[in-house]
């Protein structure tokens, strides 16, 4: 039987490269993987193309392939804008599960829109809009009059509307008349304490499958493959939720969280309830999603390197680099400039090294849950706001910065817990693994068809550092 | 009879819950649809989700006697939220010590809630009150 046979081919388009992993699933092991600059402003085939050449030429032999999957963030990934009504109530709730669906979220409102962010809202021309806002039973007024609103705008993307449910036939009638393509869902947070954010990413990543795709203009490549199942960044996560929970017969490796530093943002995704694992703590705000994702806009090692500097300061990069003289502005300033520049000198490699662990620190921080401490008649009080992770034993690092890096366990020792700052609740003593083959997308993607060989091949890539 | 929304919760740094649970309870018997925000609960988030489920009333539960201070500005608060007719209630250990009651009443009220009530008062008391204040009458 020709050996080839048994090989699944996973491809991410990616907004830079389009990327290929090649499994065999009968030895459950990555055969080999390439990538190739996309292609999507022309002809998405074209890069894909030239990507399975090289492909071809490494194994020497025409391959054939049992399956065919891909995932995409090309063209700007999935772009969100979510509405709600109370920014810390169906706003925060929308975001989250826009986040948990994957997307970018661009734009976030609360209460009703006005003539203004209308025009901002027309102008970031998103995806998909997430229309939120009152419980079930709760607030209706705002909800319909934003559903109005839409209907009048200039936008023709599909609105998933995810409220209160009893403004759910009015709206139906209001999107009706406007002509507006939309998908009534269970509401987001039907009540005050409860969030439900399931349902709403499984209605996202239909209308990603249905609609999106075609406009980003990938429909060509979705001939050459089974399909392009979902964004990648929900491909991440999948993979982050089978390595973590296991399958009937394959067991996960327990709680996690995933760390993906890239050039313009940082992702954290936790797999956990993050419960208090102290005693005496009053847990407090929005439930936290069991799978949650954030993305910190302003951490990325090039584009937004600036950023980076800005909150912590130069003085904090020439003491860690031991370097007083050094102008880091100046350094900065030319990685966001030149955003494909591989560090070269040592100094640049260590400022490389310090941009990455400072982007990692405060990206846990803020996916993390904290303590308040609050003092009352009855003494100390501890309030802990999100989740608690100090008993996360498995963090998995992926994205560039640190699969290139000499020394990826001295950037993931930052996102530590730390006795100087215990109120963030990161993980106390987790052990560290490196996604050296940028392998986790093409496991979530293997993950729709044959999970326990998905996770085995991850359990056999992943490398513990 | 349209069910009412009320906003049930514990003000201040103050984890009382006993007496909570039993409002709580009382009230979901009398037909009320109760959101319990539980303890610990600032006057920011009583009127958030207020707002977000459209509530009918906040009542407003302080046992450890800072009530005064924790109160102050509530109703203020909630006119600038939009909420500015909502019904008020406070009820608990609202002072330190043994303050004449209709003097401590009094003071509540010129907060603008719209009942005070003592320390021990029968939660089916509150649910009557509630009821007569929100334009409800039981089917006979």
């Amino acid at each position: 039987m020709n050996k080839t046979a048994n090989y699944g081919l996973f491809i991410d388009f990616g907004s830079t490269f389009t990327k290929l992993v090649l499994i065999d699933f009968h030895a459950e092991r990555i055969v080999s993987r390439t990538q190739s600059p996309s292609t999507v402003d022309t002809d998405i085939m074209v890069g894909l193309n030239n990507a399975l050449g090289q492909l071809r030429e490494s194994q020497g032999e025409e391959l054939t392939f049992r399956h065919k999957l891909a995932c995409s963030s090309a063209a700007g990934g999935l772009r969100m804008v979510t509405i709600g009504l109370v920014p810390e109530l169906t706003v925060e709730a929308g975001k989250r599960a826009a986040l948990g669906a994957g997307a970018k979220v661009v734009g976030v409102y609360s209460y009703q829109l006005t003539k203004k962010e209308l025009q901002d809202l027309e102008s970031i021309a998103p995806d998909i809009i997430l229309l939120a806002g009152g419980t079930d039973g709760g607030d209706r007024e705002t909800i319909l009059k934003n559903a109005t609103s839409l209907s009048h705008c200039n936008l023709h993307c599909p609105i998933v509307v995810a409220g209160n449910k009893v403004a759910s036939d009015d709206i139906q009638g209001i999107l009706d008349s406007g002509k507006k393509e939309y998908v009534i869902t269970d509401n987001v947070l039907p009540e005050i304490g409860v969030l439900k954010v399931d349902e709403v990413r499984s209605i996202i990543r239909e209308v990603f499958i249905n609609r999106i795709i075609e406009s980003k203009g990938l429909k060509n490549a979705e001939q050459f493959v089974d399909g392009i199942l979902m964004p990648t960044p929900t491909a991440v996560l999948t993979a982050a939720r089978l390595l973590s929970q296991g399958t009937n017969k394959e067991e996960g490796l327990g709680e996690l969280v995933i760390v993906d530093i890239g050039g313009a943002t940082t992702d954290v995704h936790s797999i956990g309830w993050g419960k208090p694992t102290e005693s005496g703590v009053v847990q407090k705000g929005l439930p936290e999603p069991f799978v949650k994702r954030t993305v910190e806009g302003d951490l990325g090692m090039r584009y937004n390197a600036s950023s980076i500097l800005q909150a912590v300061g130069e003085d904090h990069f020439r003491r860690e680099l031991g370097n007083s003289e050094l102008n880091v502005e100046k350094q900065v300033d030319q990685l966001s400039h030149f955003t494909d520049r591989l560090p070269e000198s040592s100094t640049e490699w260590r400022l490389d090294a310090e941009l990455a662990r400072t982007a990692v620190r405060l990206a846990m921080e803020r996916h993390a849950g904290s303590i308040e401490p609050t003092y009352g008649p009855q003494g100390q009080i501890l309030i802990q706001y999100g989740k608690d992770l100090k008993g996360i034993r498995t963090v998995i690092g992926t994205g560039g910065p640190l699969v290139f890096s000499p020394a990826p366990e001295n950037i993931l020792e930052a996102l530590v817990f730390s006795e100087s700052n215990p109120f963030s609740l990161k993980p106390r003593a987790p052990s560290f693994y490196l996604d050296q083959e940028y392998l986790l997308y093409a496991i979530g993607l293997m993950s729709e068809i044959e999970p326990e060989k998905a996770l085995r091949v991850a359990k056999k890539h992943l490398r513990k550092i | 009879m349209e069910q009412k929304t009320v906003i049930l919760g514990v003000l201040g740094v103050d984890a009382h819950v006993v007496g909570n649970k039993i409002m709580e309870y009382a009230l979901r018997k009398e037909g009320f649809k109760v959101v319990n925000l539980g303890v610990f609960v600032t006057q920011e988030e009583f009127i958030k989700a207020a707002i977000e489920t459209n509530a009918d009333a906040i009542l407003v539960g302080t046992l450890c006697g800072h009530g005064e201070l924790d109160c102050r500005g509530f109703r203020d608060s909630c006119i600038e939220a939009g909420k500015g007719d909502i019904h008020l209630v406070v009820g608990g250990n609202l002072v330190v010590g043994k303050q004449d009651w209709e003097e401590v009443e009094q003071k509540f009220k010129q907060m603008e809630f719209n009942r005070v009530y003592p320390p021990g008062v029968s939660p089916k008391v509150v649910a009557e009150d509630l009821k007569m204040d929100l334009g409800i009458k039981d089917h006979e």
